[in-house]
């Protein structure tokens, strides 16, 4: 965004950031785009535009051409409109909702926003970048509302907010950029990245040792218990869901030969530093979940449990990702 | 953020947009343009449209230069200069269509569309007529939809329709600007020396058919407003260059008058007030009616009677004159003029030279001469027509005794030199006769038909008299102009025959609506500017008056503009309107709806703060929820209702 190097400009940045911008650090949603924070600009075209009018009105001055005035001053007029019709493709847009979804570090996180368009004029051509990230491109009908996504890079594990949003457009003419910033209050979890290439699990553990989810693996079906949320979808006997009642059952197996595994911070080899460790036990997560294996995480702060399922996935990623970042939690 | 905008590729969809917007710009260029010019732009354009539906590949840079390069030597040999405005237009035209070509991107595309703005109005260099207007509007029209097809993917009827739309919401804007952006006069810097040619008119010389090529247009010379009476055809002179040098074949002007800023003559008699609004043709003379008294500091009077213009008339031009057909000019002339209005080549027209000469003999009085060389002419019996045969070297002897067939150049000119030969100082004087009126507007319209050529001759007593020897031959020209004075219709020009009266009817109407056009769109100057604000009460004349007047009324109305997005169309019907009313003036007594509370609890909460009015707002709310979810719309009555108990309600 501003140039890190430089604290002056990086305080006039803020400044203008604040002032002129009007840009909060994340505001509540639903939003609506009023028009003190949309910004108006002729666009390198539009500069072209007013020199070639510039041009034109001169030759109709030296060559006294009535008409090279009233075309001159139509395209003025044009020029005009354009501003306004620019201005009123954003005014009053409504942002209804911002979701941002986890991803691992170095992946993009996918942002959802909610546009909502309150007025009875269509909203063309708008496009809203990430700075860094992705642009998408939508168009919103009278009072419709739509869905858009983009992409939000990611650097480091721990929280990420979906920080500063420009949603800009330049219809009808492509002469005027409007833009509003939005900062839409999201944020999500960013894992570490998993290491690549991934190592074969190091830590196993025996079967006894887990009271009682640890006797569940996937060698021979054992039967059917209820589903709870968190189970694997793929165990989740779907035919016979369908078959009996509205009730979701869940297959059991029986692991007893299976391995159940440990993923220990304080076995992995010392030479690894802290980000290492995090990339590495995340990768071994992500395989053994994909592998359908039952499996517990022991942190220097917290241990979990032997688990399965993309509820159990997702909490041993989590606690990866926020490890060591408690204090920053906004 | 431009970076992105330059890669943006052209898709075919916008090939097809920019080759119609340069097409029509350049469809009233194809009379202007060389025809190998026209013909090369067209294949440029189609070489884009069959690009973009892919059958053939866009030519590659080397290919574009070889084009262009062929342009400029093509232009150059067509014209022998490229500083002007043919060859500058002649190229505009090429290269707005090699960067059609050329376009690969957005960008490109726009800058494209820029150059399309650049030639439509350049077109208005060749003229100014309502049809140019209304073809640059479709180009404008078209060259916005390319601005928003490459903006906005639609189909062309819906992009057409909004590009329709904001030039609809352009034209205030126009019409502000056109009115108050303060106009200045003339030219800024040079023009190019060509600048105003293809201006037809009279010139300053005057050979054998010049003027018969001139009534071939129908282009209209000027216009006259008289205030009152419109003067007889035979008053109807209206005087252009004077020719008093002859050099056997061509007569021409004398180089030289002197202009004073007073007439040198007196007027008397009967006058003439009239409006002569006259059409640009580059040069100084005004085309007054015989004998002109003007009092306008950008008139002068030149020594051979005419009134000029300080300037060129290089644009259309508004003059209040006045005429006395019956002023008595020249009687004290200097001798110079007067030698040089005598002066004959020798040798040449040696027969007209005799007829002079043999008039001289028998008569010593000027006049009785004239009225000799007058009756000699009328029994020559020569025949009045547009397309006299070819004369040769003596044309004068020629038209006279041989082929006896003439048109108004060769009477004037022959009379001329008999009347020099008779001793009798004589000059052809060149300009318009006669006219037509507009029974639309009122107004007399002279054409490049109406030109006509008139000899003076000067008589010691009584100084410059007016001596038409085409009236001899053909009296009906001058009273009925020239339509009933010719026998051969059928090489008039289609507009003058007789037979096409309803075409010419339609003309004349058609004219009354383009001189509207004239006086109002084309015509608005300073002048007028100053003039049309007076009348509204401005002190005009002061151009930051005018700058004032015009941003405020531009930045009205474009406050206006925002002002009607920045409304927020209150959403809902009638009812949702009363109860909005209703929360409105809770809200002020301090009690607020929140969003998630319905009707009925708010009601009640409300109820509970303003126990005074605890069943009147019971009753809303609850006829609020009924009239609103219930089964049937609310009736008229209902909401009337409704309103009336919301309306009553007592709150403070």
């Amino acid at each position: 965004m501003t140039a890190a190097g430089n604290p002056i400009r990086q305080r006039l940045g803020g400044l203008l950031d604040r002032r002129l911008f009007l840009v909060r650090r994340s505001e509540p949603l639903p939003a609506r785009l009023g028009h003190r924070r949309i910004f108006v600009l002729p666009t390198a075209t539009g500069v072209a535009f007013g020199l070639t009018l510039l041009t034109m009105l001169l030759a109709s001055m030296n060559y006294v051409l009535s008409l090279g005035y009233a075309l001159t001053f139509l395209l003025v007029g044009v020029g005009l409109v354009s501003l306004h019709q620019t201005f009123r493709n954003l005014i009053h847009l409504e942002l209804l909702s911002a979701q941002l979804e986890p991803a691992h570090c170095g992946q993009p996180a996918m942002l959802r926003l909610r546009f909502r368009n309150p007025s009875d004029h269509p909203r063309i051509g708008l496009r809203l970048r990430r700075a860094g990230g992705g642009e998408a491109r939508f168009t919103l009908d009278p009072c419709g509302d739509t869905s858009v996504v983009v992409a939000v890079p990611t650097s480091r594990r721990g929280w990420l907010e979906s920080g500063r949003l420009v949603l800009e457009t330049r219809y009808p003419l492509g002469l005027v950029r409007g833009w509003s910033i939005l900062t839409p209050e999201a944020r999500c979890v960013v894992y570490p990245a998993a290491e690549d290439p991934p190592r074969a699990f190091a830590t196993t553990i025996a079967a006894g040792q887990s009271e009682h989810a640890g006797k569940l693996g996937e060698d021979d079906f054992a039967g059917l218990r209820e589903y709870h949320p968190g189970d694997a979808l793929r165990r989740v006997a779907w035919k016979l869901s369908a078959r009996w009642d509205d009730q979701l059952y869940t297959k059991q197996f029986d692991g007893g030969n299976s391995e159940q595994l440990e993923f220990d911070w304080f076995r992995l080899p010392p030479e690894l530093d802290t980000e290492a460790r995090l990339s590495r036990l995340a990768s071994w997560v992500l395989q053994a979940d994909a592998a359908g294996l039952g499996y517990a995480l022991r942190l220097p702060d917290q241990v979990i449990d032997v688990g399965v399922g993309p509820g159990h996935r997702q909490r041993c990623l989590r606690a990866l990702a926020l490890y060591g970042l408690a204090d920053e939690r906004g | 953020m431009s970076a992105a905008e330059v890669g943006t590729p052209l898709r075919p969809w916008h090939g097809h947009w920019l080759a119609a917007c340069i097409a029509v710009t350049l469809l009233p260029y194809i009379e202007h343009l060389p025809a190998w010019l026209s013909v090369s732009c067209a294949m440029l354009l189609i070489w884009r449209v069959i690009a973009d539906r892919g059958l053939t590949p866009l030519p590659g840079r080397a290919m574009l230069l070889v084009v262009a390069a062929a342009i400029v030597a093509g232009t150059t040999i067509q014209y022998h200069y490229l500083f002007g405005k043919d060859p500058g237009l002649s190229l505009l035209a090429g290269f707005a269509c090699l960067k059609l070509l050329e376009a690969r991107s957005l960008r490109d595309g726009r800058a494209a569309v820029l150059l399309g703005f650049f030639l439509q109005m350049g077109q208005f260099l060749n003229g100014q007529e309502i049809s140019v207007a209304a073809f640059t509007l479709c180009g404008t029209l078209l060259a916005v939809g390319a601005l928003l097809a490459m903006e906005w993917e639609a189909p062309w009827q819906t992009v057409i329709a909004s590009a329709s739309r904001l030039l609809f919401m352009a034209a205030p804007f126009m019409l502000a600007l056109f009115v108050l952006f303060p106009r200045i006069p003339g030219p800024l810097w040079g023009l190019p020396a060509d600048a105003f040619s293809g201006l037809t008119g009279l010139s300053e010389t005057m050979s054998p058919g010049s003027i018969s090529r001139l009534i071939q247009s129908g282009k209209i010379a000027f216009r006259a407003e008289f205030d009152g009476e419109i003067p007889p055809p035979r008053d109807r002179y209206w005087r252009g260059p004077v020719l008093s040098v002859f050099d056997g074949r061509r007569w021409e002007t004398a180089g030289f008058t002197t202009l004073s800023s007073s007439p040198p003559y007196e007027v008397t008699g009967k006058a003439y007030r009239y409006r002569l609004t006259i059409e640009p043709h580059n040069q100084h003379w005004l085309l007054a009616m015989d004998f002109p008294a003007a009092d306008d500091p950008r008139t002068r009077y030149s020594s051979d009677l005419r009134l000029v213009s300080v300037a060129p008339l290089r644009n259309r031009q508004r003059y209040d004159l006045a005429a006395y057909p019956a002023a008595r000019v020249g009687q004290r002339e200097f001798t110079h003029v007067i030698r040089r209005n005598l002066h004959l080549p020798a040798g040449s027209n040696p027969r007209t030279t005799a007829l002079g000469r043999q008039v001289a003999e028998r008569y010593t009085e000027p006049r009785r001469r004239i009225d000799a060389l007058l009756e000699t002419f009328r029994d020559l019996r020569l025949e009045y027509t547009l397309t006299p045969r070819a004369l040769g070297l003596h044309s004068a002897d020629e038209f006279l005794f041989d082929t006896r067939q003439g048109f108004c150049e060769h009477f004037s000119s022959a009379f001329a030199i008999a009347a020099r030969a008779a001793d009798v100082p004589a000059r052809v004087v060149t300009g318009y006769q006669g006219g037509e009126i507009n029974p639309h507007d009122g107004s007399l319209v002279v054409r490049q038909s109406d030109a006509h050529a008139w000899v003076e001759v000067w008589l010691p007593e009584s100084g410059w008299q007016r001596v038409d020897p085409t009236a001899t031959s053909n009296p009906t020209r001058i009273d009925n102009g020239i339509l009933g004075a010719l026998p051969d219709i059928e090489s008039l020009p289609l507009f003058m025959q007789p037979r096409m009266a309803w075409l010419r009817s339609l003309q004349l109407r058609w004219d009354a609506v383009a001189n509207g056009w004239n006086q109002w769109v084309l015509g608005y100057n300073d002048e007028r500017q100053r003039s049309l604000l007076r009348g509204f009460g401005f002190d005009g004349g002061d151009y930051r008056h005018l700058a004032a007047a015009m941003v405020a009324l531009v930045g009205t109305l474009m406050l206006g503009f925002v002002a009607w997005s920045l409304r927020r169309r209150r959403r809902g019907d009638a009812l949702d309107r009363h109860w909005h009313r209703f929360c409105a003036r809770l809200s002020r007594a301090g009690t607020r709806r929140a969003d998630w509370q319905g009707p009925l609890d708010f009601a009640e909460l409300a109820a509970g703060r303003h126990p005074s009015l605890a069943d009147d707002i019971r009753w809303i709310g609850g006829r609020y929820a009924e009239l609103r979810y219930g089964r049937s719309p609310p009736s008229r009555q209902d909401l009337a209702d409704l309103e009336d108990r919301i309306k009553h309600l007592d709150i403070r």
